[in-house]
């Protein structure tokens, strides 16, 4: 009965014209959405407000200041699409996607930011009163280029109307889900020609320009100072990253960085490594420290989750248990056992350490399967919490000083070189954490190379076959047991490394900094959403998901009472649009977005 | 049953007319349900054995009594001699491949990559290996592929290579099945209904493979439902019913068997009530008989069974034949 209707119903829906809700003819729209991106830029260089009492000095006419420049950068892509659409020579290559969907996205980006910026300016100094020409400029250049993009032409995909005899709540539903798709059919790409051949020099001269361009992205949100500059940067840097993306130059770097893998990944170690010389002082090095910290163990994290589908919930405990290791042999006074190693042996020591509790708990835990896996581990993660708590000499042995923790570890020594000094390089000052920045980092290369190589080889495949199907991957000859006590103790033994590394960063290991879930990453839960929101399975989404969800909570300290709220929204949503993570990779990209690709699975029943 | 054959590690052609896989007993229960009762089958290389019965009759237990998803509650089971470890892995690694009958691909991931996860058993390198990266590391792995993409080749798969397993075509994914079982190089491999949900055509073409894959010495065990299919392509058919072997022999033989074609119709006990009743009557006296001699019940219900059986007219085989074909 009811489908009947609505297919009646359904008959004239095409009739609708394919650009209801524009209010401008295409050709004008696209010369709309360009003029916007050029006033925009322009309107960045004006002055915003009367005084420099908000941050950034927006007051500078010929000169743009904080939020300003988020704005140009915006409005500069905005404009740069736009032209591109033209078929303008030269600017061809920034849109082998088709320019629309970039315009659109640019353009909110800029629209985004630009009203953000000058409700900040408002709220921050008690009205609109305090606003100079230059903001109402701005504010109408970003309209202009936001309504241009939004009357661009797009194939408008079919939609039902809601069936009138449904209750009002499902007829809202299937209305919202109706004007759903029709956004996204805004933003619907065209399949990119296949790109031309470029020799190969100049193929990693592009990657290292763009390994540059993240560099500097990246330094410019960790050293945001002030809340408004790093909601803007998020802002924009959101938007703008979805819009080039839809432009289609992701892909294209993708291509090349896959086509030069080696000369990528020493690429972004340089990358990484050129960082502290990028700051005067320590002050951000110790947020790029912990950074890493929490994205190696991450990556960690992501062999045992990504690769082998393991649910570990308690992961930060291997990352105590190498920091606990590697504190009691760092001659700490506070540690019972009193002795000093050099700090190649007290980091093998607190890799080894992980790895023999990654095969103590694994080994009975790894007989299960799904969730009980996850409520087991969980538990050994409090007991190792609890445990380390109670071996203070009264409770149990002494061992670990109970909730003192084991404090004051000396700073590291290695080849002459103390790490708890000041060093000048080059003219360059490099501080305390910006040594460990660069121990973290090597312990984050190895990281990267172990993944990297255990993923691609026998083991790694084993891995995957486990993950898809254990007992199709035990019919193939694979010992299901093994294969996963191998990758839970290889995980740990990683999570060992970071963790001495950590204890000598933070100066104190507590039993607090390993709980399960916590106001500070890195904890367990942290962790797991470090994974599942960067990628699971690939190298550099967990990296990309840690920077993230460390340098969110740290740079927005006002809302830190609402921060586990606002992350757990952020993650429902991520997982309702874009269940693959941030950086998919092709398989689970795969996996997620060409259901219509699957095969029909006919499932015949027999004996 | 020679002692003196290789050793099962080796899983290498055998000589033609040796036992490959000798069940002795294998009964299989489940709690009070008995799934497989005492069945006793023999394979040997270069045979292709087909195994029916209706749905519900024990097969796919039966085989995974033989690939170590189930351990048999009684008998043993034999591969070349030896008997088979309790684990579905060791009895891959000892020579024994098989399929699913509800395809069970490594979905996400690639066609050669599925192929390269059964060489698993073939091949050697662990982590250190595999993290270390030395000359043999690269070797093992090119060999591999080279295996890999030659069983594609054989299979037909070898265009396809980098597709993601999930989304070939259905016919293609049990072919690509069938590569990645034969990729741990089996001197056995059984198939758990090769052809459910083909047409015709695809029927055609996994027959060809089927005996494409014994030419290469490699001993096949096969359960289908396609009759056609089955007698064009066995050398010997065994009948499971209720968990029993009913009746073995040549496609002929088999075909011919009041028996077997009384248990796929299932003719005394459905739309013949004059049978029904005859049943009932002689499972009554039966069961008196059994009270009075202080027999077991399942001793007493065995001949009632049989004889309804019996009392089934006696349809042509080949009208069985096309009953169940698709």
């Amino acid at each position: 009965m009811t489908t009947t209707q609505t297919t009646t119903v359904t008959a004239p829906a095409p009739a609708t014209p394919a650009t209801r809700g524009s209010l401008l003819p295409p050709h004008i729209a696209r010369a709309t959405a360009t003029a916007g991106g050029a006033l925009t830029v322009v309107s960045a260089f004006l002055a915003w407000t009367w005084t420099s009492a908000f941050p950034g000095d927006l007051t500078v006419y010929g000169y743009p200041g904080g939020l300003q420049w988020l704005v140009l950068v915006s409005g500069a892509l905005l404009t740069l699409f736009g032209l591109s659409s033209y078929g303008i020579k030269g600017l061809n290559w920034l849109t082998p996607q088709g320019a629309d969907p970039a315009i659109r996205l640019a353009a909110y980006a800029a629209f985004a930011t630009a009203w953000f910026t000058i409700g900040a300016i408002s709220t921050k100094l008690g009205g609109a009163v305090n606003l100079e020409p230059g903001a109402y400029v701005a504010l109408a250049a970003t309209l202009i280029g936001w309504l241009g993009a939004r009357s661009l032409p797009y194939e408008r995909p079919e939609t039902s109307p809601a069936d009138p005899d449904d209750s009002a709540f499902d007829q809202f539903k299937h209305n919202l889900s109706n004007r759903w798709s029709v956004y996204k059919g805004t933003l619907a790409t065209t399949p990119a020609p296949p790109a031309k051949t470029l020799p190969s020099y100049i193929e990693i001269l592009i990657v290292a320009v763009v390994l540059a361009l993240g560099l500097a992205v990246f330094t410019y949100g960790i050293t945001t100072e002030y809340d408004q500059l790093f909601i803007g940067f998020l802002i924009t840097a959101g938007f703008g990253f979805a819009a080039i993306q839809k432009a289609g130059l992701i892909q294209r770097v993708s291509t090349l960085t896959a086509r030069h893998r080696n000369v990528t990944l020493v690429g972004a170690f340089v990358a990484a490594a050129a960082f502290p010389f990028t700051q005067s002082d320590d002050q951000y090095a110790t947020i790029g420290v912990n950074i890493l910290i929490f994205a190696t163990v991450a990556l960690g994290l992501n062999i045992v989750v990504g690769l082998a589908g393991l649910l570990d919930l308690g992961y930060v405990a291997f990352l105590g248990v190498g920091a606990y290791a590697a504190a009691l042999v760092s001659g700490s006074p506070t540690s019972p056992l009193g002795i000093q190693l050099p700090f190649w042996q007290a980091i093998l020591v607190g890799a080894t350490a992980s790895m023999v509790f990654g095969v103590l708990i694994g080994a009975p835990t790894l007989r299960l399967r799904g969730d009980y896996l996850a409520i087991v581990t969980l538990g050994f993660g409090e007991i190792f919490r609890i445990a380390v708590l109670n071996l203070d000499g009264t409770s149990g042995p002494d061992v670990t000083n109970g909730s003192n923790g084991i404090s004051s570890i000396p700073n590291l020594t290695m080849f002459g070189f103390d790490f708890g000094a000041t060093h000048t390089i080059a003219g360059f000052t490099i501080g305390r954490f910006a040594n460990y920045f660069f121990l973290m980092l090597l312990v984050t290369l190895v990281v990267v190379v172990v993944f990297r190589r255990s993923a691609e080889s026998r083991i790694g495949r084993a891995w995957v076959a486990i993950r898809e199907d254990e007992t199709a991957a035990e019919a193939m000859g694979i010992n299901g047991f093994r294969t996963k006590l191998i990758a839970f103790a290889l995980g740990a033994t990683l999570a060992g490394l970071a963790g001495a590394v950590q204890a000598h960063v933070t100066y104190t290991v507590t039993p607090e900094q390993y709980q399960f879930a916590h106001a500070v990453p890195p904890n367990s839960a942290f962790l797991l959403a470090a994974v599942v929101l960067g990628g699971m399975g690939t190298i550099s989404g967990p990296l990309v998901g840690g920077a993230l969800l460390f340098l969110i909570p740290a740079k927005l300290q006002f809302m830190s009472d609402y921060q586990l709220f606002a992350f757990g929204l952020a993650l429902v949503l991520l997982m309702r649009f874009r269940p693959e993570g941030l950086i998919a990779n092709r398989r689970r990209q795969l996996e997620f977005h060409e259901k219509d690709e699957a095969p029909a699975t006919l499932t015949k029943a027999g004996a | 049953m020679t002692t003196d054959t290789t050793t099962a590690e080796a899983a290498a052609v055998s000589a033609p007319g040796e036992t490959v896989l000798d069940a002795r007993g294998v009964t299989m229960r489940f709690g009070g349900l008995t799934a497989v009762r005492s069945v006793d089958l023999t394979v040997n290389s270069g045979e292709i054995v087909g195994l029916i019965g209706p749905n519900g009759a024990g097969k796919t237990t039966f085989f995974n009594c033989l690939t170590g998803l189930y351990i048999p509650t009684e008998g043993e089971v034999r591969y070349k001699g030896n008997v088979l470890p309790a684990k579905s892995f060791k009895i891959t690694a000892t020579g024994i491949a098989r399929t699913f009958q509800n395809i069970r691909l490594f979905s996400n991931m690639t066609v050669l990559e599925n192929v390269l996860v059964g060489r698993h058993t073939r091949t050697k390198e662990g982590l250190w290996s595999a993290l270390l990266r030395g000359p043999g590391f690269h070797r093992a792995e090119a060999e591999s592929k080279a295996r890999a993409m030659e069983l594609l080749e054989f299979v037909g798969l070898d265009h396809k290579a980098e597709h993601l397993s999930r989304n070939l075509p259905y016919g293609e994914q049990r072919k690509l099945e069938i590569a990645r079982a034969l990729a741990s190089e089996p001197g056995l491999l059984l198939l758990d209904e090769p052809t459910a949900g083909m047409n015709p055509q695809e029927t055609r073409a996994a027959e060809e493979l089927i005996f494409a894959i014994r030419d290469k010495g490699i001993a096949v065990l096969v359960i289908e439902h396609d009759m056609r299919f089955i007698f064009n392509l066995c050398d010997r058919v065994a009948c499971l019913v209720q968990g029993e072997k009913l009746v073995e022999g040549t496609a002929a033989e088999v075909q011919g068997d009041d028996r077997v074609v009384a248990a796929y119709l299932g003719e005394p006990f459905e739309g013949d009530p004059g049978a029904a009743e005859v049943a009932e009557v002689e499972a009554a006296e039966a069961a008196a008989a059994a009270e009075t001699t202080e027999a077991t019940t399942p001793e007493a219900t065995a001949p009632a069974a049989e004889a309804t059986t019996e009392d089934a007219p006696a349809a042509p085989g080949e009208s069985t034949s096309k009953e169940n074909d698709r």
